[in-house]
């Protein structure tokens, strides 16, 4: 994993408090770990070239507001840029609306393995969603159970394939797919291609003459949000030779940083509009520039975590949670109901990689020791009597019960002990946190309203402050050693936005002498 | 550079009338020369000999055909000089043999043009790594800002990791400072190729399945989404029964749709046995079946594809050391390999794929998808300086014979080679 550029705007910064502008000089630093940030997140190196250049120009000059941190100054800069490189621009891209009734065609393109045929059924799910009758159209003649793909995707979304088998040519079942839509009242033909390279002139006229013949009203390319520095080359390509709409940027649920949507909105500017966040038909999400110019940057994605966390919920279980933190009759059946929503949104260090500063933090964090963790307390709560589930006072107050759970559960009397410790501490803390609900807190403990302010969080020294009370220990699951480590850097972190600079130099010249 | 008889070595750029048929043994351009991007199509040959030349027409002509008509019929043969590491004496009288004898050449015009068509196309991305480097390292001779900027730039657009660019760099300033040398083009011309060296020696040679008398040897293919894990294990698998190996594909991919119908088209294809469950069913509980059933019938190699998976899904990537465990417990040592596959289009994001999946699944070798496009796949470079685990394999296209072994000294002699020195 990478440092945030955040952190390390930090350490370029921390030498010219005090000065009144940014200046070439004293931003010199800071433009180069934008630029490397910026080349780690796989943005195209020419691309990076002109952002830092015109980064440099907008900043040069520019008064340091008094109070504010000129790391943050220099900072929203480059993230107000990046949104306004990734945002449409209303005036030339085509809005992409699909109402029933209508009579459209939405061809999709792209290089193999991008994405496409899930892609083609999440968005035949989400259209169909809207009332509209999508009909999937199987063009991918060539690799071998391209159309049994589409077709069981189809079949398992309820939704009709049209196909051909192998031997027409992509023009032709396009052709009979139209007829065959309107003969049976789809409004909307979705028509998946063959992934082909860029370069492969013979499938590039293949798709031009698709587009002559039938003239679709929208075509998407759909693009890996894994792709390198060759992302420039292959949009540009199925851009000029095809044409393009629209962008469905996929497989942004891994870890990387998606530069790529960056390089190729620049070079084909066109839009990009969706996000595949999952390998499900739902998992389908409208692109946000702000969000990935934070996970450009390095900084997180709190709104992702937190919707991730809403979906995880369902919304009765959510109220129901919420009202029963806040009266304290929180017991351990809740909690095990948490640790399993937990568990459902996801990796816990992909999780944690989400939340600014942690990044970091985690990356010698073992994502199995913590999935173990969560095993083992599962296994004393369930070693746990239905009454004692639901009133934690028994096992707290009973000693014996909890040498039996230890025993139940094959632990030591040791373990159990620490994670009543733990529940306790934590009723207490979510009863604190219950104020605005359960998301609400949430957010709140992520230290930040809706967006969180890169510069709060640079003020914060990297790591949003964790709630009032709240020790590390206490997050459930967490193993002791790692809370240890944690709470280390908390008071380091806090300990160093605390210490003036200029006495930390001090002391390390004397230390030196 | 090499000592092969590569036709007209020193010949810069070839003109329309080379694709004459007399000359037979040049191919298409290799991955190697495309990586570092030379203006010319020479290629190392590879190190054998008598049989090459007639190899290579067959091989040319396996490619036209498969230009012209797409066809995604195997091709019979072609594999067998790859595969010569193990069972050259075969292969040797089998590649040529099998292929239709007439055709070649006027098969392989048609290639050549289709390369040239595609060449001119790329021009202006061909500026090369090579011809950029010396003049980046011509214009003041130093290592100084400017050098080391325009360097960086052109290893990061080959997706070199920043990581290794800067390691690079680092390792030319030592040794520049160690031997006090004197600064000049040539030199830091010499000091790259040095530090670049360093790092392939952390390179094996490519795919030969070991088999043996107790057993099947089992390989497991791993790897995020849609990097081309199906395509791969065919393309393997067709290696080993031209090699004449009893083969077993295993349909471990029972998530996505129509996987396992995909690969059991390869396996009729390959003339594979083939073993599959239910969609979604427990991927692991599959593979312990299958492996009794490999034994059983006498299999030599088993090829485990899976399911594409993220490496930040942590419950995905559980199930892959389930499937290792569960495997081993059937046959003692299995799998014997597990290769991960990387797609040559992918950016920095590779260096994560290769540490979290080797922290899951121990990774004998890396396969690099998808390198007969733009993309110059750097990113192997970074894979050896930062893991050290071999590149075993290369894929240069769809056709079922598009899988090369990789191989470091080929790529090396590509990258500095004499006939790549003198453009620019």
């Amino acid at each position: 994993m990478f440092e945030s550029l955040g952190e390390k705007f930090e350490g370029v910064f921390r030498k010219i408090r005090g000065q009144k502008q940014l200046t070439d000089d004293n931003i010199k630093d800071a433009i180069r770990e934008v630029r490397m940030a910026l080349l780690e997140a796989d943005v195209n190196y020419l691309i990076v070239k002109d952002f830092v250049q015109q980064v440099r120009e907008d900043a040069v000059g520019q008064e340091i507001v008094k109070g504010v941190n000129p790391a943050q100054q220099l900072f929203s800069i480059v993230q107000k840029g990046l949104v306004r490189m990734m945002t449409g621009d209303p005036e030339t891209d085509r809005e992409f609306v699909v109402e029933p009734g209508g009579e459209k065609l939405i061809l999709m393109l792209g290089l193999q393995g991008a994405g496409k045929t899930t892609f083609c059924g999440k968005l035949a799910a989400r259209l169909a969603e809207k009332g509209t009758k999508p009909l999937l159209v199987a063009c991918d003649v060539y690799r071998p159970a391209a159309i049994e793909q589409l077709k069981q995707v189809g079949g398992s979304l309820g939704l009709p394939v049209f196909e051909m088998g192998t031997d027409t040519p992509p023009v032709e079942i396009v052709r009979q797919a139209r007829r065959h839509a309107a003969e049976n009242g789809n409004d909307v033909v979705i028509v998946d291609t063959a992934g082909r390279l860029h370069i492969d002139e013979v499938k590039m006229d293949e798709l031009v003459s698709i587009r002559d013949a039938h003239k679709p009203d929208y075509t998407f390319l759909v693009a890996d949000a894994m792709t390198g520095q060759d992302a420039v080359n292959s949009a540009k390509a199925f851009n000029d030779q095809v044409g393009i709409d629209g962008v469905c940027l996929t497989k942004l649920d891994g870890d990387a940083r998606g530069g790529a949507a960056l390089s190729i909105k620049a070079v084909t500017g066109r839009p990009i509009v969706f996000a595949g966040v999952g390998e499900k038909s739902g998992d389908l999400e409208e692109f946000h520039p702000d969000r990935v110019a934070q996970r450009i940057l390095g900084m997180g994605d709190v709104m992702s975590l937190v919707e991730k966390a809403e979906k995880a919920m369902d919304g009765e279980d959510a109220a129901n949670m919420q009202e029963k933190l806040a009266s304290g009759r929180f017991s351990y059946n809740d909690f095990i109901k948490q640790m399993k929503m937990i568990n459902r949104m996801g990796s816990l260090k992909g999780l944690m990689g989400m939340l600014p500063g942690l990044g970091g933090l985690m990356k010698n964090m073992d994502n199995d020791v913590l999935t173990r963790e969560f095993k083992r307390v599962e296994a004393m709560i369930l070693s746990m009597t239905k009454e004692e589930r639901e009133n934690p006072e028994l096992v707290k107050t009973q000693g014996k019960r909890r040498d039996r759970i230890a025993r139940g559960s094959g632990h030591t009397l040791k373990q159990v002990n620490e994670l009543v410790k733990q529940f306790e501490q934590m009723r207490g803390m979510m009863q604190q946190l219950t104020g605005d609900g359960v998301m609400g807190g949430l957010k709140k403990a992520m230290g930040g309203g809706d967006m969180p302010n890169p510069g709060e969080i640079l003020a914060g020294g990297g790591v949003p402050e964790l709630p009032p009370g709240m020790d590390p220990g206490m997050m459930p699951g967490v193993p002791k050693k790692y809370a240890k480590q944690m709470k280390k850097m908390e008071q380091k972190k806090r300990g160093s936005s605390y210490t003036p600079p200029k006495k930390k130099k001090k002391k390390n010249k004397s230390g030196r002498r | 550079m090499n000592d092969q008889q590569t036709p007209d070595p020193n010949q810069p750029e070839p003109e329309p009338g080379d694709s004459d048929a007399a000359q037979p043994a040049r191919r298409k351009p290799g991955f190697f020369s495309r990586l570092f991007a030379a203006t010319n199509t020479e290629v190392p040959q590879e190190p054998l000999a008598d049989e090459a030349e007639e190899a290579e027409v067959a091989e040319a002509a396996a490619e036209a055909a498969e230009a012209a008509a797409e066809a995604e019929e195997p091709k019979r043969g072609v594999f067998g000089r790859i595969f010569g590491k193990k069972k050259k004496d075969d292969s040797a009288a089998e590649a040529p043999a099998e292929e239709p004898q007439p055709e070649p050449a006027a098969e392989f015009r048609a290639k050549k043009s289709w390369f040239r068509r595609l060449r001119d196309r790329l021009a202006a991305t061909r500026q090369g790594l090579i011809g950029n480097l010396r003049a980046v390292f011509g214009l003041s001779g130093k290592l100084d800002e400017e050098t080391i900027e325009e360097l960086e730039a052109a290893l990061i657009q080959s997706d070199v990791a920043v990581e290794t660019t800067q390691r690079i760099i680092e390792r030319m300033k030592a040794s520049i400072k160690r031997r006090d040398r004197k600064e000049g083009g040539e030199v830091l011309f010499e000091v790259f190729r040095e530090a670049i060296e360093d790092i392939l020696v952390n390179s094996a040679p490519g795919f030969a399945p070991k088999t043996r008398e107790s057993g099947p040897y089992v390989v497991m293919v791993v790897g995020v989404n849609g990097v081309g894990k199906t395509t791969t294990v065919a393309k393997m698998a067709k290696r080993c029964t031209d090699a004449g190996l009893k083969t077993m594909l295993v349909a471990g991919d029972t998530f996505r749709a129509a996987a396992v119908e995909q690969l059991e088209i390869w396996a009729r294809r390959t003339g594979c046995e083939f073993v599959r469950g239910a969609h979604e069913s427990d991927a692991a509980a599959l593979c312990y079946d299958a492996m009794a059933q490999a034994k059983a019938r006498g299999v030599q190699v088993v090829f485990v594809d899976t399911a594409g998976r993220l490496h930040t899904k942590s419950s995905l990537m559980d199930e892959l050391g389930k499937i290792e465990r569960v495997v081993k417990r059937q046959i003692p040592g299995a799998p014997h390999e597990t290769l991960l596959v990387l797609d040559a289009t992918t950016g920095q994001n590779a260096i994560q794929q290769v540490r979290i999946f080797s922290s899951a699944v121990k990774i004998g070798g890396l396969i690099m998808t998808k390198l007969d496009g733009t993309a110059r796949g750097g990113v192997l470079l970074s894979v050896l300086d930062m893991f050290r685990i071999p590149i075993t394999l290369i894929g240069v296209g769809e056709a079922v014979d598009d899988l090369r072994d990789f191989d470091p000294e080929q790529y090396a002699a590509a990258l500095f080679g004499e006939d790549d020195a003198e453009k620019d």
